[in-house]
């Protein structure tokens, strides 16, 4: 059989369904951002599926994008988990759900 | 292109080992379905690249010929009881790991911990697959095979990572700790090192690079000999030996990410230590030393042999300063390579930079401007280092700042008032 | 794509990298889950070079494996013990009903639509990818290296310890 677009699509669409699964659902700050992570690796691999199969007159546009989203996530990464240390100093918790001194 | 043009076809020439394997997969493809070639192929590279060259390499000139070497530096003989001048030390070592007992600590994450070595080996493989040992003696001539280096050296920084906290040991995480923290930022200038060579050369490939060595006659440490500074020392720190191997200072943290480990386990990592070694010892041949070639020579003596003297030449330079040179501390490690060789490697890049677009736009791309830029480039290493070593250096004689304990404490009375105090 | 070689690599690596990520879901341990997410990160890149973009595969292992994996294990052993067991939140259920619904949509509109393939790989070199981002995307790029030294000065910011910033205040 051959490998065409739809497949890389389909493990680019489970994988940020993972990904959303994990961010949403995680106890601890950095398992949240891993879900992100996840997402951000799925994105990635969509945008290089429709580079490498779509018709295009400048094909290597799929590729600079990844790189920028590759290069966006690794400085969200830092800050993230600089946030998360940093909550942690403050409140002694990385518990989501025990962050909400703004709730009413 | 000079290739061997004494170096035939026939499967029988050794002189181009390719024709070997070339001849090996023609027959399996004849005999076999359809993809076992594939499968084939990798494995031949393997047994010849890695079980051939480095195992032997890493029992017989690591092993054996690094400690006898740092013995005859350190005044004493090496290891000389096991077999005639001590030759078969290497396999009594290797004897003794595989029935010593392995202990693993109760609380320790079994999983992690047993396949960590195993991890470790992993890349030490890997990296052979990019490494030219002659004209067509690569088992997988990509266009990017720096960068594939470059890559599957980071991995095993996160695999010590993962071995010091599977330990459940308070110094084995400490060890890990300072030993990626160090890894993680001798990386930065080792690449920006290296984009230096990218932007003489114009390819990522390995092979062209010991291609272009060879046209212009001239090896790439004379002509970027502050490129080949910086990645010795970066390529020392990443491999975590001495001066720079707080990972395994016994006489600071135990045996840091490798307290836990005994037997054939400590052995795996151990020995790929010199696996690394060697790996980087290769990549310093191919790019610095012109790897299979040498003025010419290549034609008569097989080039592989060439490559491999090579790799065991600079393999020494790795046991010289392992002998001669004392630990730095954490804190001088660090200073040293953010503040040191990072500006350096900048500047590095800029004058290379500059030296690239005179030379194609000014110069045309003429052949005897390499020498020029050759002569420019080694009076700016000795002037970058020495000035920047005088002007900027470690001054041993200003203290450090004083420790936050002591400050919480209300101040500490010197015993004796030392010379050059004060910041 | 057609060849032996690249199905059996494509359905291998998306096997390997889906059932990673389904264990940074179910693993107990965080460190545990780190590991899985370590793999993902390679299943990925294997990914990248099916899709012959092998520069960008080098990079993912680089970035990802080498530097942002390191970040998340130091984070995770800067953080309290009793948070390492990767437990859910009570929207642990809708969420996976979301993501469940999410890839429902996405796999429909996929197989439904109708693609344009190309003929032959456009098979592009990492040199094409240097020129694309000093030429056409320079501006991109440069606001890329603002945005990383924003994030390195930040994070260092706000890692600090109060003795720390008080040691290097002025006066």
């Amino acid at each position: 059989m051959s490998i065409g677009i739809e497949h890389f699509l389909t493990v680019g669409a489970i994988l940020f369904a993972i990904g959303l699964m994990v961010a949403l659902s995680k106890r601890n700050a950095v398992g949240v951002l891993m879900g992100v992570e996840l997402m951000l690796n799925a994105v990635n691999l969509t945008l290089l599926a429709f580079s490498r199969f779509s018709v295009s007159e400048r094909p290597i546009t799929g590729q600079t994008f990844v790189v920028f989203v590759l290069t966006v996530a690794a400085a969200e990464a830092a800050v993230a988990l600089a946030l998360a240390v940093s909550v942690y100093r403050n409140r002694e918790t990385v518990d989501v759900d025990q962050i909400n001194l703004l709730k009413s | 292109m000079t290739t061997s043009f004494l170096a035939t076809d026939n499967w029988w020439d050794l002189r181009d080992l390719s024709n070997l394997s070339g001849a090996i997969l023609d027959a399996l493809d004849k005999i076999a379905p359809q993809g076992v070639v594939y499968v084939a192929a990798p494995i031949i590279g393997f047994i010849g690249a890695f079980a051939l060259f480095t195992l032997l390499s890493q029992l017989f000139i690591g092993v054996l010929g690094e400690r006898k070497i740092i013995g005859r530096i350190q005044s004493r003989y090496g290891p000389n009881r096991v077999g005639p001048y001590g030759v078969l030390q290497p396999i009594a070592d290797v004897l003794k790991l595989l029935t010593k007992e392995a202990l693993t600590p109760s609380t320790a994450d079994r999983l992690i911990m047993y396949s960590a070595p195993v991890v470790f080996v992993m890349p030490a493989i890997l990296v052979w697959a990019v490494i030219p040992f002659g004209p067509n003696m690569i088992i997988a001539d990509i266009p990017i095979s720096l960068v594939y280096y470059l890559a599957v050296t980071s991995i095993p920084v996160l695999v010590t990572f993962m071995a010091g906290w599977s330990q459940d040991n308070k110094y084995s995480l400490f060890g890990s700790m300072r030993v990626v923290a160090m890894a993680i930022s001798y990386e930065v200038p080792l690449v920006v090192s290296l984009l230096a060579i990218v932007v003489l050369t114009e390819t990522l490939s390995l092979k062209e690079m010991v291609l272009w060595q060879d046209t212009y006659n001239i090896w790439l440490l004379l002509v970027q000999p502050l490129v080949l500074i910086i990645f010795f020392i970066c390529a020392s720190a990443e491999l975590n030996r001495t001066p720079t191997d707080i990972a395994e200072a016994e006489s600071e943290i135990v045996a840091g990410y490798l307290t836990e480990y005994s037997g054939m386990k400590w052995g795996l990592f151990y020995g790929m230590d010199i696996g690394y070694a060697l790996a980087a010892s290769a990549f310093a041949a191919t790019v610095f030393f012109g790897g299979w070639t040498l003025f010419g020579l290549e034609e008569w003596v097989p080039p592989w042999i060439i490559f491999i003297l090579k790799v065991w030449a600079f393999y020494f330079l790795f046991i010289w300063t392992r002998g001669t040179l004392p630990r730095l501390r954490i804190d001088q490690l660090m200073a040293f390579s953010w503040k040191y060789m990072l500006p350096i490697a900048l500047v590095n890049l800029l004058v290379v930079c500059t030296e690239r677009i005179l030379w194609t736009d000014a110069f045309d791309g003429d052949k005897p401007f390499v020498y020029l830029f050759a002569i420019v480039n080694i009076a700016l290493a000795i002037a970058l280092v020495v000035g920047w070593a005088r002007f900027v250096g470690y001054r041993p004689e200003r203290t450090p700042s004083r420790p936050r304990l002591v400050r919480e404490a209300g101040g500490y009375i010197p015993v004796s008032s030392v010379s050059g105090e004060g910041r | 794509m057609e060849g032996f070689g690249v199905t059996v690599a494509f359905w291998i690596l998306a096997a390997f990298t889906l059932v990673a990520a389904a264990g940074v879901m179910v693993a107990r341990n965080l460190l545990h889950a780190v590991l899985f997410l370590v793999l993902t990160f390679l299943g990925i890149a294997g990914f990248f070079v099916l899709l012959s973009a092998e520069f960008l595969a080098m990079a993912q292992v680089i970035i990802y494996v080498g530097a942002i994996a390191v970040l998340i294990l130091f984070a995770i052993l800067l953080t309290p013990r009793s948070g390492r067991q990767n437990s859910e939140t009570r929207f642990a259920l809708p969420a996976t009903l979301l993501a469940i619904c999410l890839a429902a949509v996405f796999i429909f509109v996929i197989f439904d639509a109708d693609w344009s393939e190309v003929e032959e790989d456009p098979s592009l070199a990492a040199s094409e990818l240097g020129e694309a981002l000093v030429s056409t995307w320079v501006v991109p790029f440069e606001i890329a290296s603002v945005l990383l030294t924003a994030a390195l000065v930040g994070a260092i910011m706000l890692v600090r310890s109060p003795e720390e910033e008080a040691e290097d205040a002025l006066a």
